[in-house]
């Protein structure tokens, strides 16, 4: 089986799914949202079946790339179909793999209204997703990251729950957008210079990867790659779209938002910026850290600031991918090793907390945090796992949190004390909003009327949680399961980051 | 044997968390308790076995490994961690037993019991931990629990309030302690106990690069674990959390906030202790604030009328007591002090519990008094409670608990002859007679005197029920006893054997001299307790009037200590007051109006704008047209002649 084209199989079956959604749910709305649910459930769920197929088969010692398929897509112009996974992005096939069944579960009552083209909205989304981290090829890549964007515009804004969904989607359009032009022109810069738009390449034709651009060249690419891969993650301060798109995204558009499309700025970051660029990377990262500790000391307060839910969360999302940039650029094995990490954590702790959100969100159709309190006595179910989550958010040891964080902290503390040091003023910041969310939705007397009667999680919102709860647990009491599968191309990233350094400046780094 | 000690109170939490109503709230509480008991049976056979060895550690499987970063969850087992499994299993058994009558009104008893449990459970993995990083696990589950049994009662705003308070300023001495931890892994490459000890002689003198300065490594690494030590055992500046913790139930405040979790910090350091040897400067510091916390915490609690309360500052003011003693290398002494004060401070929180269970729920002493006689056990627990607290004893003859380990502590800070030794033991020496003083204030304005309580509440003055005296007793025994059994190994002759090389050896010296001071340095500390005792009769039992004349006497003093030296204002105004500014400043100016301002939002606006002018040249009339296409046939005209273009 391992011939197979895996890869591929994995990224169109989604597709295919939506494909059958697409001619075959037919009959009475009630029949067509009935089987457009069931089926996108069963492709999604096959999806993730087969996609274990590749962790199990992963070999852990190689930072090679692995289930590579390579056809001539355009061989005049040297553009390929190229698709491989390798210790970075192998993790996050399996992240969007998993959650798109979760997400379409999460769907299932709470999307009334169109639910045949909501359906094929997400099967496409998915099928961009595992694309894009699969795509070796920097075009196709490109035609993956950029396809994202639709189908996610399209959710928010046909959807969304707020009146102000589509000053949302356009907001968040607009700003992605801007990235994506800058994007474009690199890649053609890149072509016009290296003359491939191969990551890999070939023995006598050096792939972008391990092309070596020129210094000064470096520096423009970088930026316009970073104008992209910063929008998408977010940095501060092109970080507002995010807030805004996540309250008026519907549940599961939250969760996919969070946990899968965040990550793909960090994962350009990973798979561009720093092997392709790495003296204009070196030469950024004090702008990185910069960047990324303001945003985690910035985004925090304000998070504690929030009244409406899902914007609490998100701002607390963009203080948790500062972690994820320090790490990145820190560029030490412990520091990169935990920015991964982080991502997955955060792609299983956001997605929980989102749909925490959404549990409340469907039976009283506010987020505003003031209109709960005492929780606990109605929904005990509920706020245990609502506790797991929130401690997770805060790094607490034993959960997925905290392995990430402390990774990337003890990782750059090797390299910056301040940095190290200005961080770690996250974790007390972030448990001081949880908390006090925490207490405000969850603890007190019961004094509104409408609260009484909330329903504890139904067994369908238990099915929902089970995975997440598994793996936050997972994650954080025996990690190595996913460090091990990083390890070996992780330390590669680094080791060919420092030669080319070193190549570039013999002295400078001797001096270090 | 060592699983059953460790995992036992885990698969306790387990079995009441998830079947609490499978098997009903006595399954819940009779089943934690027992595996409770089970688990301090299992900590006594292994105290027997390692105490007095080199110790070994059980590796269960590799948590984190990444790169050099590597670290397993493990139990090591050395004299310093059967000491502590003995402490936190032996309390949390009888809080346990105890809890069962405690809590008996209580609707939400496996909850609670399966809180108690896992408290436990993670406080055990704190002290078996073999490397940082378990330990901090250990501290952040520790944490947590304490905020989850502080706001048990989660309906009282008061309660939810003071768990966030301890879990968010413990969170700020965490963020010293994983600093430390950092900088302890940028130096040894390492996290792991036994590779970090090894390597400290030859890293003495090692500096490293910290905020720009180059530091001495060392002295850095260990004032940020003090920093973390500071969050959690309430030392001066980072204490807020612990008074506000009374918020919980009294079990929980004797177990965690008396026994066991708040000597985490001390047994932390105690941990670390051949890496302080070399950080003189670090010990300096400790010693300090030890020692400030001691009478500053003192001076609070002769002032407080809350029955836990008074028993929380004097909890702070002890645990200066021990940290002083770490400051002057008196390791063994103020882990000696941690075992003697774990069973008398519980002792004394569950006999006030016991106060507050026959009063109805009245934590107030100035409506109490009077109840002596009908609550008669309670009231001769508390007395030996406070005596060992006292440290009453005659020199050479017999003494409560306290005697010998606070005495031990005071006599080695006299023997430092340091200034901060010196500095120290004065002030430990005055704190002694406001310990005493305030004991008796607390034990003469609950028991005796008129009764201040409605008649309501007297008609109903009960002693407390056996579930409830019984595990008391233990507590007592090793108030009365704990001291003078203990005293050779833990600190005696027999100190280098019982302790092997699970303190740093050399310190054994600090201890050593101890034992030979002058003979008034030996006597004084019980000389003061004694005044403070009279002095207490006196205030309040001959002249219950003189009190307030006092108070107002020295008014802005008073209004200092009964404020509790003014530290939540304090920080509510420079601290927290602020970052909910910012963050709203943030949010509305920083995102809202410059960000969207000047980006998305000022794009739009610019971009609708420029249609609009746009819009406005097309205004219909043909004569309008017809000029500006005259103008432009011109314009090109006149540029093709001219230039020769196109």
């Amino acid at each position: 089986m391992t011939n197979w084209p895996i890869l591929s199989l994995i990224t169109f079956l989604p597709l295919i799914g939506a494909a059958f959604i697409f001619v075959f749910a037919r009959g009475s709305a009630e029949a067509v949202a009935r089987s457009a649910r069931w089926m996108a459930f069963w492709a999604s769920l096959i999806t993730f079946v087969l996609s274990l197929f590749i962790w199990f088969n992963f070999e852990t010692g190689t930072a090679d790339f692995q289930f590579v398929e390579k056809y001539a897509w355009f061989p005049d112009l040297g553009i390929s179909y190229h698709m491989g996974v390798d210790g970075i992005s192998m993790m996050f096939v399996l992240l969007s793999t998993a959650l798109t069944p979760i997400c379409v579960l999460a769907s299932w009552e709470s999307i009334k209204d169109r639910v045949k083209e909501y359906m094929i909205a997400f099967l496409i989304l998915e099928t961009l997703m595992i694309g894009m981290f699969c795509a070796l090829d920097y075009v196709l890549f490109y035609i993956f990251f950029e396809g994202v964007l639709i189908p996610m515009f399209l959710i928010i804004g046909i959807w969304g729950s707020g009146s102000r969904r589509v000053y949302a989607a356009f907001k968040f359009f607009l700003f992605t957008l801007l990235g994506s032009v800058l994007m474009l022109l690199a890649l053609i810069a890149m072509y016009l210079q290296a003359g491939t738009t191969d990551l890999v390449g070939t023995a006598d034709a050096p792939g972008l990867l391990t092309y070596g651009f020129e210094r000064d060249l470096q520096m423009w690419l970088w930026l316009a790659l970073f104008a992209s891969f910063a929008v998408k993650i977010p940095m501060w301060p092109v970080h507002t779209w995010l807030p805004d798109a996540h309250t008026e995204a519907p549940t599961a558009g939250s969760v996919i938002l969070a946990a899968v499309l965040l990550k793909m700025g960090g994962y350009g970051f990973l798979r561009f910026s720093i092997p392709m660029l790495p003296e204009a990377s070196e030469a950024f990262t004090p702008f990185i850290y910069t960047l990324s500790v303001v945003a985690i000391i910035y985004t925090s307060l304000v998070a504690l600031a929030q009244r409406d839910m899902k914007k609490l969360i998100a701002y607390s999302s963009i203080a948790h991918m500062g972690f994820v940039t320090i790490g990145t650029f820190a560029m030490t094995q412990q520091a990169v090793q935990g920015a991964i990490f982080q991502m997955l954590s955060h792609g299983v702790v956001s997605a929980a907390l989102f749909l925490i959100v959404g549990v409340v969100y469907d039976r009283l159709h506010t987020r505003e945090i003031d209109r709960f309190g005492g929780l606990a006595n109605t929904m005990p179910i509920y706020a245990v796992v609502f506790m797991l989550f929130m401690l997770a958010s805060v790094g607490l040891p034993g959960t997925s949190g905290f392995v990430g964080e402390f990774l990337i902290l003890v990782g750059v503390f090797q390299v910056n004390t301040w940095v190290a040091l200005l961080a770690t003023t996250g974790i007390i910041l972030g448990a001081a909003y949880m908390l006090w969310l925490y207490r405000r939705v969850i603890f007190g007397r019961l004094t509104k009327e409408d609260l009484r009667s909330m329903a504890d999680l139904s067994p369908r919102e238990i099915a929902v949680f089970a995975p997440l709860v598994v793996l936050v647990l997972w994650m954080g009491i025996y990690p190595s399961s996913f460090l091990d599968v990083m390890d070996a191309s992780v330390a590669n990233l680094i080791d060919n980051y420092q030669t080319a350094l070193a190549a570039a400046d013999p002295v400078d780094v001797a001096r270090r | 044997m060592e699983y059953l000690a460790v995992f036992l109170p885990l698969a306790g939490f387990l079995i009441a968390a998830l079947f609490g109503r499978t098997i009903g709230d006595k399954g819940s509480m009779y089943l934690t308790s027992a595996l409770m008991c089970v688990a301090l049976i299992a900590s006594i056979v292994l105290f027997i076995d390692v105490a007095g060895t080199e110790g070994y550690t059980i590796t269960i499987f590799t948590w984190i490994a990444s790169d050099t970063f590597v670290l397993d969850w493990a139990l090591r087992m050395d004299p310093l961690t059967v000491v502590m499994l003995i402490v936190v299993n032996g309390v949390s058994a009888m809080v346990h037993i105890y809890s069962i009558g405690y809590m008996a009104h209580d609707p939400h008893k496996p909850k609670f019991f399966a809180y108690l449990s896992l408290f436990t459970f993670m406080m055990l993995m704190l002290v078996t931990a073999d490397n940082l990083v378990q330990l901090y696990f250990g501290w952040e589950g520790v944490g947590l629990t304490s905020y989850l049994l502080i706001g048990f009662w989660h309906e009282r705003p008061s309660a939810n309030a003071a768990a966030i308070k301890a879990f968010v300023v413990n969170r700020v001495g965490d963020f010293g302690f994983a600093l430390g931890i950092m900088g302890t892994f940028l130096l040894f490459d390492t996290v792991q106990f036994d590779q970090i000890f090894a390597q400290v002689p030859a890293m003495a003198d090692a500096t490293f690069t910290f905020l720009g300065m180059e530091v001495h490594a060392l002295t850095t690494i260990g004032l940020l674990l003090f920093l973390g030590a500071m969050g959690k055992s309430a030392q001066l500046g980072l204490h807020t959390w612990l008074p506000d913790a009374m918020e919980g139930p009294t079990p929980v405040s004797a177990l965690i906030h008396a026994a066991t979790m708040v000597t985490a910090g001390v047994f932390l350091l105690a941990r670390m202790s051949p890496l302080f040897a070399e950080a003189p400067d670090a010990l300096a510091v400790v010693a300090v604030v030890g020692a400030l916390t001691a009478i500053v915490a003192a001076t609070i609690g002769m002032t407080q009328f809350d029955i836990k309360r008074v028993i929380a500052y004097s909890t702070m003011s002890q645990l200066g007591y021990m940290f002083f003693a770490i400051g002057v290398s008196a390791y063994s002494a103020a882990i000696f002090h941690l075992m003697t004060h774990a069973a008398f401070k519980a002792l004394l929180f569950l006999g006030a519990g016991s106060v507050i269970h026959a009063m109805s729920d009245e934590q107030d002493m100035r409506r109490m008094g009077g109840i002596w006689r009908q609550i008669p056990y309670t009231y001769a627990l508390m007395w030996i409670g406070s005596l060992a607290l006292a440290g009453i004893g005659i020199y050479g003859v017999f003494g409560f608990a306290g005697f010998y380990s606070k005495d031990i502590i005071l006599e080695s800070a006299y023997a430092a002859h340091s200034a901060v030794g010196g500095f120290a033991f004065w002030l430990g020496i005055i704190a002694a007679a406001l310990t005493a003083f305030y004991s008796w204030r607390l034990l003469f304005l609950t028991f005796h005197g008129q009764p201040r309580a409605d008649e309501r509440v007297m008609a109903h003055v009960h002693e407390s029920p056996p579930v409830m005296l019984l595990p008391l007793v233990p507590l007592a025994l090793g108030a009365l006893f704990a001291g003078i059994i203990g005293y050779n190994a833990f600190v005696g002759d027999g100190t280098e054997i019982f302790w092997a090389n699970s303190l740093d050896p050399s310190a054994h010296a600090a201890v050593e001299a101890a034992h030979h001071v002058p003979l008034w340095v030996k006597l004084l500390p019980v000389v003061m307790a004694v005044g403070g005792i009279a002095v207490a009769y006196w205030f309040y039992v001959r002249e219950p009037g003189l009190p307030k004349k006092v108070s107002s006497a020295v008014g802005p003093v008073d209004t200092l200590f009964a404020r509790k030296w003014f530290f939540d204002e304090i920080y509510d105004w420079i601290i927290v007051k602020p970052a909910r500014g910012l963050g709203w400043l943030f949010w509305k100016i920083g995102d809202g109006l410059i960000i969207d301002g000047l980006g998305p939002d000022g794009l739009s606006k610019a971009t609708r704008r420029l249609a609009k002018r746009a819009s406005r040249l097309q205004t219909g009339y043909v004569y309008h047209y017809a000029f500006v296409m005259l103008i432009g046939v011109v314009t090109f005209v006149s540029l093709y002649v001219y230039t020769g273009w196109f």
